[in-house]
C-alpha cells in the first residue's frame, strides 16, 4: 500500500494551529441576534404561568418566547439513522421548550436580543410560577417510588424506557445454574462473587461548546450552521421539530472543536432554527455556556449494576449475571440503545461455561439527559465485567492475566451480527503483560505493608466497529476531477477533531492513485451539497465511509482510465486496453510495468476542454455496510497508592489495541492518548453531582467538575497489534472510541492489587479511598 | 460582552479611592481573575469597575531599611515567585502562589486580590497567615495597617471597606529570618485547582539543628477563614527531632480546626488531610531547615 500506514501530517494542521480555521461562531454574521435560554429551577413539575412583560421592556430585546408559544410537536433528538419502521424510530418526547419540566435546567423560555447583556438582563426579569412534583435523580429511586409521576405518559405507563434481558440461552437462570453447579462440583470447589458497581454521570467536555446560528435564506430555506457531528440527521430532526418538509432545512457543519457523542444528538439547533423563523428569518446565534452544556445537553449514563459470578476453584468461569439500572435523565434521547449495548458487551466479553444473564433497565429520571458518549455504554459494561473478574481472581487466588487468557472471549465469538474477522485480543494481552513487566511485578508487590503501596492491574475490552446490522450503515462519496489533475473529495462523514479528513484523504489517495497533496477534501458538510452519510459516531467512519471512499475511488479511477483510452494523440496509450491501465502517483500507468503513460494533469485538462471528447470526470458511490467486526485490546497499569492522602500515582500505563490496519499511525496513537486521558477522568476524578433532593447540580463548571489536566497525565504508552481485517476498506477496525474503555478499570484493579481493596464505585476519588482505608483500619 | 456599567482606569491610589467613593455601585478590579468571573455569573453584573491594574506604585517587592519585606498588592503571582527577595527569604510563599490556577492566571492574578477576596482557599492566604503579614489599606479616611489575623471576618468577608485600596503587605524580618517553610496544596488535580485543603508551615530549628525552636502552622479551607493551629504550635516547640511527636502534632492541629461536611469533601476526609498534611508539611520544613527526621515520605 502506498498511502495507507503513513503518518501524514493532518490536512487541517496549519489551519487549526494558526487559528485560521473557522468554527460556527466565527462565521455568524456580525448583525446576528443573540439568543439565550431560560432554564427551570425545579427538577420535576409544570410551568403554570410565565410573566415576560418586564423582560420585553429591556432595551435591545427583540423577542421573548416561552413554552406556551412553541409548536405542539414532540420530536426525537438522537443521532440515529431514521427508520422507516415505526417500531424502530426514536422516542419523540421533547418540545422546543417544555411546560412539563423534567430536570433541573429544563428549557422553558428563550430571549432573543441584540446582544448578550440584554439577553441576560431580560432572563432575570422573567417571572415563573411552577407546580412541583417529587424528584428522583437516579433509576433505582425512581423505580422504587410506585407513586412517582410518569414523566412521559404519551410513551409509557411508567418511567421505564425499556427493560430487556440478553441471556446465553432462553432458559438461563443464575440460581438454577448455581444449584446444578453445586451438585456437580461441590460447594467447596466453587467461588462466588456478589456485588454492586456504580459508574458516574460524566460530561463530554469538548472544547467548543454547542453553538449554532440560524437564518432563513432568501428562498425560504431554514438554514442552520452548527457544531454538530451529524449534519444530515440534523436536517431531519430540525424539520420534524418545526413540522416542515425535510427539504426545507439546510444544515452546514464547519470545523468543529470536538463532540465525543454529545453532538451526536440534536441539542439547541432546532430551537435556534425556530427562533430565527420567529424573528423573520434574521440570523440568530445561540451559543450556550459551559454550565448549560454540562447540565442541559447530554451526559454519559450513570449505571448501577448488581453482579454475581460463579467460578471453579481451578479457575474456570462458570456463569455471570448483571442486573443493570441505567439512569437516562429527563428525556429519552438515544432511548435504550446505550444500556442495551452495555448489556451485550458484558455478556460477550467472556466465555461463561454455563451461561450468562445480562438484564437492563433504562429509566427516565429528573436528571440531566444521558445519551451517547464516547464508547456508548461500553466503559460501563467493562467496569462491571472487569472489576468482577479481578474480584473472582482475588477470591480464588488466580493470576488475573492467566484467568483472562483461559476465560476471555475467543476468535469464535459472534453476537448481534458482529464477529472477529481478525482476532488480536490475546496477542494484545501478551504484549501488554510483557511491556509492563506483569509476572515480575505481581511477585514483587506481594505482601506489602505500610502507608504507600504499589500495585499492578489490567483490563480488557471488545468493541464493535460501527452499528450494523442493528442500524443502517450507509455512506455516499463523491469525487470530482479538477482541470489540473487534482480532485475534490466530498463526503457526508464529519471531521470533528479526530483526524477523519486526514484518514479519508489517505484512503482516497490509495484507491485513486492521486497523491494526498492533490486530494482536496471538503471538510465542511452542507446538506444541500454534500452526499448523504449519517455522521461521526460509533467508531464507524473510517470503516463505513472508508469502504465507500475505496469503492468510489475504484470507480473514479476506472473513469479516468476509460477517458485515457479516448486520447488518440497519446502514442504511449496506443493499443492499450482498459485492463492494462492503472493510476499511480498522478499518472495513468501500465498496470504491470508501472510505466507512466499520461499525466493526470494533461488528461484532465484535455477532458475539460476537448472538442472531441469533452467530459467532466466525476464519480459517486453509495456503500451500504452490513458486516461488523470486533476490535479489542487491553490496558495495563502500575500504580503507587499513597493511602493516608488517598492519592493514586500512575507509575506506568500502556494500552494495546487490536484495530486492524492503521491508516495513519501517528493519528491512531494520538487517538489512544486522548482516550486514555479521558478514561483517567472517568476512573479517578470526574462526576457530575446532583443534590438528590432537588436535582440541582453542584459542580456544573470546569473548576468543580474535575477533568484531569496535562499535569495529571502520565506518559501514555501505546502499542498496536496490526492484523489486516478483511471487512475494513484497507484492513482497518474501530479505534475512535475503544481507547477510552479500559484504563479506568485497569487502575481500579491495580489499586486492588496494591491495597486489597476492590473499589466498586467510580471514580476512585481520594475521599472514597480514604473512607475505605479508614473503615478497614488501614490508616 | 461583560455586563458592567463602566471601567475606570485609576491614575493612582487616591484617584481610585475618589472614584469608588463617588460611585456606590462600584468595586475594585485588578487582575480580574475573580471579579470578572463574578460579573459573568451575574453576581456582580451591572457594577462599575475601578481598575488599579496600571498603578505602578502597587507593584513590586522590596526590603526596607529594617529588612522587612514589602510586597506590592498589585504584584502578580508569577512575579512574586520569580522575585529574588522572595526566593531568598520566603521561598515557600513563592511556591504557594505558584500553585494558583494555571500559567495564564498567575500572570494576571495578584496577591492583593487573592487576600482581599477573603477566600479561605486562597493559595497565598495560609502562608501569609503563618508569616503574620501586615496589610496596608488606604481609604477616604487615610491609611491603616491591619494584621492578617484580624483581617478575615468570615467566608469571603474581610474588614476592608469597599472604598479602601489594599496597597501592600509587610512581612517583618523577625517573622521570616531563620524560618524555613513548606506549602502543601491538596487538590483533586495538580493544576487549575482550588485547594481542598492548604497547609503552610514555617519552622525554626536551634543551631545544632536537632530541636524545634519555633513552628507556625496555618491552614486554608480547614475553617471558614485562614487559621493558625496554636495548640499544635505550642506542642511542637522545644521538641527534639528524635522524639516521636509527629502523630500528636497532627492530632493537635486537628483539634484547632473546624472542618465541615460538604459535597466537595466530607468531614472525615478533611480531618484525615488536616492531620496528614500537618505532619508532612512539618517534616518537609524541618528537612529544608537542615534537620534530620524520620518519616515515610
Amino acid at each position: 500500500m502506498d498511502y495507507i500506514g503513513k503518518s501524514n501530517l493532518r490536512v487541517d494542521a496549519y489551519a487549526k494551529v494558526t487559528g485560521n480555521a473557522k468554527y460556527s461562531a466565527d462565521l455568524a454574521p456580525r448583525d446576528a441576534y443573540i439568543a439565550k435560554v431560560l432554564h427551570s429551577t425545579i427538577a420535576n413539575g409544570e410551568v403554570v404561568s410565565m410573566d415576560v412583560s418586564e423582560a420585553k421592556k429591556v432595551p435591545g430585546v427583540i423577542g421573548v418566547f416561552t413554552c406556551f408559544d412553541v409548536p405542539d410537536v414532540e420530536f426525537p433528538t438522537a443521532g440515529h439513522p431514521w427508520s422507516v419502521e415505526e417500531s424502530h424510530q426514536d422516542i419523540a418526547d421533547r418540545k422546543l421548550l417544555n411546560k412539563r419540566v423534567r430536570l433541573y435546567g429544563d428549557d422553558i423560555a428563550a430571549v432573543v436580543a441584540e446582544d448578550n447583556v440584554a439577553c441576560d438582563r431580560a432572563l432575570k426579569l422573567i417571572k415563573v410560577e411552577y407546580k412541583e412534583y417529587p424528584v428522583h435523580t437516579d433509576a433505582r429511586s425512581m423505580l422504587n417510588d410506585k407513586d412517582a409521576p410518569v414523566l412521559h405518559p404519551n410513551w409509557r405507563k411508567d418511567n421505564i424506557i425499556a427493560h430487556t434481558a440478553f441471556n446465553s440461552s432462553e432458559y438461563f437462570n443464575y440460581d438454577e445454574v448455581k444449584k446444578n453447579a453445586i451438585t456437580k462440583y461441590g460447594e467447596e470447589n466453587l467461588i462466588e462473587v456478589v456485588k454492586n458497581v456504580k459508574t458516574p454521570r460524566i460530561s463530554h467536555s469538548h472544547i467548543e461548546l454547542p453553538v449554532s446560528y440560524a437564518y432563513v435564506d432568501a428562498n425560504g430555506k431554514v438554514t442552520v450552521v452548527a457544531s454538530t457531528q451529524i449534519p444530515h440527521i440534523g436536517r431531519r430532526v430540525i424539520a420534524q421539530a418545526l413540522n416542515i418538509p425535510w427539504g426545507k432545512v439546510r444544515v452546514i457543519k464547519p470545523y468543529i472543536g470536538g463532540g465525543f457523542g454529545n453532538k451526536q444528538d440534536m441539542l439547541y439547533e432546532p430551537l435556534n432554527a425556530w427562533l430565527s423563523v420567529k424573528c423573520g428569518g434574521h440570523p440568530v446565534l445561540l451559543e450556550i455556556s459551559r454550565e448549560e452544556t454540562i447540565v442541559c445537553t447530554r451526559t454519559r449514563h450513570p449505571m448501577d449494576g448488581d453482579l454475581r459470578a460463579l467460578a471453579t476453584k481451578d479457575g474456570r468461569l462458570l456463569c455471570r449475571e448483571l442486573i443493570n439500572y441505567s439512569t437516562n435523565g429527563g428525556y429519552a434521547a438515544h432511548g435504550h440503545s446505550i444500556t442495551a449495548k452495555c448489556a451485550g458487551i458484558f455478556k460477550n466479553l467472556y466465555r461463561d461455561e454455563l451461561g450468562v444473564r445480562s438484564e437492563a433497565y433504562t429509566v427516565w429520571t429528573n436528571a440531566p439527559t444521558s445519551a451517547a458518549m464516547r464508547a456508548y455504554g461500553v466503559p460501563q459494561a467493562v467496569s462491571f465485567a472487569e472489576t468482577l473478574t479481578d474480584d473472582i481472581c482475588v477470591k480464588g487466588g488466580f493470576d488475573p492475566y492467566k484467568f483472562r487468557m483461559d476465560n476471555i472471549c475467543d476468535e469464535n465469538t459472534s453476537a448481534g451480527g458482529a464477529m472477529f474477522y481478525t482476532y488480536g485480543l490475546k496477542k494484545c494481552m501478551e504484549i501488554g503483560a510483557e511491556k509492563i513487566g506483569w509476572t515480575k511485578k505481581r511477585e514483587e508487590y506481594k505482601n506489602q505493608t505500610g502507608p504507600i503501596r504499589r500495585g499492578i492491574g489490567m483490563c480488557c475490552f471488545i468493541y464493535q466497529t460501527a452499528v450494523a446490522p442493528i442500524a443502517l450503515e450507509t455512506s455516499t462519496v463523491r469525487m470530482i476531477l479538477n482541470q489540473d489533475g487534482s480532485m475534490q473529495l466530498s463526503i457526508g462523514a464529519t471531521e470533528i477533531g479526530q483526524g477523519a479528513d486526514t484518514a479519508f484523504t489517505q484512503i482516497c489517495a490509495e484507491s485513486t492513485g492521486i497523491s494526498p497533496d492533490k486530494v482536496f477534501i471538503m471538510s465542511s458538510q452542507d446538506t444541500d451539497v454534500t452526499p448523504f452519510d449519517t455522521g461521526a459516531y460509533g467508531s464507524r467512519q473510517t470503516y463505513v465511509t472508508g469502504n465507500s471512499i475505496k469503492e468510489c475511488g475504484i470507480l473514479f479511477k476506472k473513469k479516468i482510465c476509460e477517458y485515457a483510452l479516448t486520447m488518440e494523440e497519446e502514442k504511449s496509450l496506443a493499443g492499450k486496453k482498459i485492463d492494462d491501465l492503472d493510476v499511480f502517483e498522478n499518472y495513468v500507468v501500465d498496470k504491470n510495468t508501472k510505466e507512466k503513460l499520461v499525466s493526470l494533469e494533461k488528461l484532465s485538462t484535455t477532458a475539460f476542454y476537448s472538442f472531441k471528447h469533452n467530459q467532466h470526470i466525476t464519480a459517486e458511490k453509495t456503500t451500504d455496510i452490513t458486516t461488523n467486526t470486533f476490535a479489542s485490546g487491553c490496558t495495563f497499569v502500575d500504580v503507587e497508592v499513597d493511602m493516608p492522602l488517598g492519592i493514586i500515582n500512575i507509575k506506568d500505563i500502556i494500552s494495546v489495541h487490536d484495530s486492524g490496519t492503521l491508516i495513519n499511525p501517528a493519528l491512531a496513537t494520538a487517538q489512544v492518548h486522548g482516550g486514555m486521558s479521558m478514561s483517567l477522568g472517568y476512573g479517578m476524578s470526574e462526576e457530575l453531582i446532583l443534590d438528590p433532593k432537588t436535582g440541582k447540580p453542584y459542580n456544573d463548571n470546569l473548576l468543580e467538575y474535575k477533568i484531569p489536566t496535562a499535569m495529571d497525565s502520565p506518559d501514555f504508552k501505546v502499542e498496536f497489534v496490526v492484523m489486516k481485517d478483511p471487512t475494513g476498506g484497507y484492513g482497518n477496525k474501530a479505534l475512535g472510541e475503544p481507547p477510552t474503555v479500559a484504563p479506568a478499570v485497569a487502575i481500579r484493579n491495580a489499586v486492588l492489587n496494591a491495597t486489597g481493596i476492590g473499589f466498586n464505585e467510580f471514580p476512585l476519588t481520594a475521599q472514597r479511598l480514604v473512607h475505605e482505608f479508614k473503615e478497614k483500619g488501614m490508616i | 460582552m461583560f455586563d458592567i456599567s463602566f471601567l475606570y482606569e485609576a491614575k493612582d491610589v487616591k484617584d481610585a479611592i475618589k472614584k469608588l467613593t463617588e460611585n456606590e455601585n462600584s468595586e475594585i478590579v485588578s487582575g480580574g481573575t475573580d471579579v470578572l468571573i463574578r460579573v459573568r455569573e451575574g453576581k456582580d453584573a451591572g457594577m462599575g469597575l475601578v481598575s488599579i491594574h496600571n498603578i505602578d506604585e502597587l507593584k513590586g517587592i522590596k526590603q526596607d531599611s529594617n529588612g522587612n519585606i514589602i510586597i506590592g498588592a498589585g504584584t502578580c503571582f508569577y512575579n512574586i515567585n520569580h522575585n529574588e527577595i522572595i526566593q531568598k527569604h520566603i521561598p515557600s510563599l513563592g511556591e504557594a502562589v505558584n500553585t494558583v490556577g494555571g500559567p495564564q492566571i498567575r500572570q494576571t492574578g495578584t496577591i492583593g486580590g487573592n487576600i482581599c477576596n477573603g477566600a479561605t482557599s486562597a493559595d497565598s492566604a495560609s502562608t501569609m497567615t503563618a508569616l503574620e503579614a501586615d496589610i496596608v489599606l488606604e481609604g477616604p479616611n487615610g491609611e491603616r495597617i491591619v494584621n492578617i489575623k484580624d483581617f478575615y471576618t468570615g467566608p469571603g468577608k474581610t474588614v476592608r471597606d469597599r472604598c479602601e485600596v489594599c496597597k501592600c503587605f509587610v512581612i517583618k524580618k523577625e517573622n521570616f529570618e531563620n524560618y524555613f517553610g513548606y506549602y502543601f496544596k491538596y487538590g483533586k488535580r495538580k493544576s487549575l485547582e482550588i485547594a481542598t485543603l492548604g497547609c503552610s508551615v514555617l519552622v525554626k530549628l536551634n543551631s545544632s539543628k536537632d530541636t524545634i525552636d519555633d513552628v507556625k502552622i496555618a491552614y486554608g479551607v480547614a475553617a471558614p477563614t485562614p487559621s493558625r493551629a496554636p495548640s499544635a504550635e505550642a506542642f511542637a516547640k522545644g521538641k527534639k527531632l528524635t522524639e516521636n511527636f509527629l502523630e500528636e502534632f497532627g492530632e493537635k492541629a486537628l483539634s484547632d480546626m473546624k472542618p465541615r461536611d460538604s459535597w466537595r469533601a466530607s468531614k472525615e476526609f478533611r480531618e484525615q488531610l488536616i492531620k496528614e498534611m500537618a505532619k508532612r508539611s512539618l517534616v518537609n520544613s524541618i528537612r529544608r531547615a537542615g534537620g534530620k527526621i524520620e518519616y515515610y515520605v
